[in-house]
């Protein structure tokens, strides 16, 4: 088959969203962020709203996602993307707002940002990305990291004694009555991925029926700051990152 | 609202300014000397009035970075808090010079270090004039000496702010935010409205169309040689406002023989001291800077030529003088007089202090 008829519609199965730039992504191969962030994209697209779509980014591994995300964004100061997301989202109703944030950023951080935001119900949409690690400053501890979980900053593991727990914040957000609509997901497999796009779907569409704050965990891997093969790190995840960070709906609004 | 004359202390007529202003959006926390400002936006209903948004928000640091949210998308947004509580906007406000966002921020100085006291004090003149957080930046700096201008500021500071993409700091004290005086009210002037702001600033973040390439509000390059062509842009940025911003009163100047350099309550101190002053004798005028950055160093150069010493007069221990010493590079003696730690020098203090650092030093 040459290019040509591969491109030929009746062949095309799948076709990159406008709304991801032709920016080579600044993840190490095996990371979830780059799905993770076409799926957000492809769900603006689909419900229509990325043109009038205003993106936070955090500070972390995807403080780039500007580069990535065709759309308006801004970049926010570590841990307070929800307070630039609320400054926006006030002045701009109508719009759809929402931040795509790790785990260092909205768990340890912007702890506060992130709880008050959600109380108040600011009519945004969180993206979490948790891989229980600090990427880009080269593996230390997260809020997240499991008990026992090796890094730099915990390098015979995680002492919860010393160290504390891991903090699921995202049970925490559930909580709080500001908040319609929370789920975790993965984006490891085809199914999780397609899973994780319906959760986030649900999210923004609650956005724009004003339903306050919704919140989508994605519970990634991060291969070079585990110290695993792409494929190793999938298999860790789901037999240790899972059972403490169950994947699923957590709240959904009543009907 | 029409123009009128009202008796409002500071912290209200900045706060009713700002609604007069066209103000899209407040966010602020609660600090003595200056939670009227947040009172009477609450109590005024700035919402029903114009559509102008008003949120407690949940810190300092919180209410910063909503004025950094609402600023890059082009809407004109204000906060105001005390020393301790600009500290915590600092990261903020570092954040909104590197991204060049336009915004008014009020800081009603209390003594400090640490909590300090709630009493007034000009100690933070380093903070507001050297750029405060981290990185090479300035912020436009006005000061304030009246209720009228707590609330003239803020229009003036918002033209400034957006003339230069740079946030703009009303740097006020306790007295000027708690004394009542009376004020002429500006009147009303309408919010920008959406379609504008696509067309006047097309650099905000208000959703990309497809007409044009999607905007990216950040302070962020990774290249060092990107970093250093950005910092090159502010500091040109910076000479320009230094060039052509500086804005300076001069009070019986014309046929003094010395001078008092000092701003904001302290200027109005100084301007009983030279009644006091004059009935002694002694000829004395009072230069006070409008503009702390820019700072009026041509004009304080050229005072030189005529008085012979000047005495740099703040609630500090000692910062702007500095600034006045540079200005001056030696020509004639300055000398510094100030009470701190929330205390207010007294006329008769400061004349002392003159006759003591200057005519007999």
């Amino acid at each position: 088959m040459v290019f040509e008829d591969i491109i030929k519609t009746e062949n095309l199965v799948y076709k990159k969203t406008s709304f991801m730039t032709d920016n080579t992504l600044s993840y190490c191969p095996g990371c979830g962020h780059g799905t993770a962030h076409r799926i957000t994209m492809e769900v603006l697209e689909e419900l229509g709203l990325a043109e009038n779509t205003i993106g936070i980014a955090p500070v972390g591994c995807s403080v780039l996602a500007y580069d990535f995300m065709n759309i308006d964004m801004q970049q926010a100061a570590h841990g307070r993307a929800p307070a630039v997301a609320t400054g926006v989202k006030r002045c701009w109703p109508d719009k759809t707002v929402f931040t795509y944030q790790g785990d260092g950023d909205l768990a340890a951080i912007g702890t506060a940002e992130t709880i008050h935001a959600c109380n108040r119900g600011e009519n945004i949409t969180i993206i979490f990305i948790n891989n229980g690690i600090y990427g880009m400053t080269g593996g230390q501890m997260a809020p997240t990291t499991l008990p026992g979980m090796r890094s730099s900053t915990s390098p015979y593991g995680r002492d919860v004694e010393t160290m504390g727990n891991p903090l699921r914040i995202t049970e925490l957000v559930a909580q709080l009555p500001g908040v319609s609509f929370v789920s975790r997901q993965a984006v490891h497999t085809p199914r999780n991925v397609r899973k994780a796009k319906k959760a986030i779907k649900t999210a923004f569409e609650l956005q724009t029926q004003k339903k306050g704050t919704t919140f989508v965990e994605i519970v990634s891997n991060c291969n070079s700051g585990w110290k695993m093969t792409p494929v190793q790190s999938n298999q860790w995840m789901e037999e240790n990152m899972f059972p403490f960070y169950p994947l699923g709906d957590i709240k959904v609004p009543e009907k | 609202m029409a123009k009128e004359l009202k008796l409002m202390k500071g912290n209200e007529a900045f706060a009713e300014a700002a609604i007069r202003a066209g103000s899209d959006a407040y966010f602020g926390y609660p600090i003595t000397p200056q939670s009227e400002v947040i009172e009477y936006l609450m109590a005024e209903r700035p919402y029903d009035r114009t559509g102008m948004v008003v949120l407690q928000a949940e810190s300092e640091v919180a209410a910063i970075n909503m004025v950094y949210g609402a600023a890059a998308s082009g809407k004109h947004c204000l906060t105001s808090s005390s020393s301790p509580g600009i500290s915590l906007k600092q990261e903020g406000i570092s954040y909104i010079a590197g991204a060049e966002l336009p915004c008014v921020i009020l800081n009603v100085v209390r003594g400090g270090p640490g909590l300090g006291t709630i009493q007034p004090s000009q100690a933070d003149y380093f903070q507001a004039t050297k750029g405060g957080g981290h990185g090479d930046y300035r912020l436009i700096v006005l000061a304030p000496a009246s209720v009228q201008e707590m609330a003239d500021f803020v229009k003036e500071g918002y033209e400034l702010a957006f003339k230069y993409r740079t946030p703009v700091m009303i740097l006020s004290d306790g007295v000027i935010g708690q004394m009542m005086e009376k004020v002429m009210m500006f009147e009303q002037m309408p919010r920008i409205s959406d379609a504008e702001i696509a067309e006047k600033y097309p650099w905000a973040t208000i959703g990309k169309p497809k007409s044009r390439e999607r905007n990216i509000i950040t302070s962020l390059a990774l290249k060092s040689d990107e970093m250093e062509r950005h910092n090159i842009h502010l500091q040109a940025k910076y000479k320009t406002i230094e060039e052509a911003e500086v804005r300076v009163e001069r009070i019986r100047c014309d046929d003094a023989e010395y001078a008092f350099v000092a701003y904001g309550s302290s200027a109005r101190i100084c301007q009983k001291a030279i009644e006091i002053a004059r009935a002694k004798g002694i000829k004395v005028g009072l230069m006070r800077p409008i503009t702390l950055f820019p700072f009026p160093k041509k004009e304080v150069e050229l005072m030189t030529q005529k008085v012979k010493g000047i005495l740099s007069v703040e609630m500090s221990a000692g910062q702007m003088v500095e600034d006045v010493k540079l200005a001056v590079n030696g020509r004639v003696p300055v000398e510094h007089f100030g009470r701190f730690g929330g205390n207010i020098p007294t006329p008769d203090e400061i004349v002392k202090a003159l006759e003591e650092k200057i005519i007999g030093g």
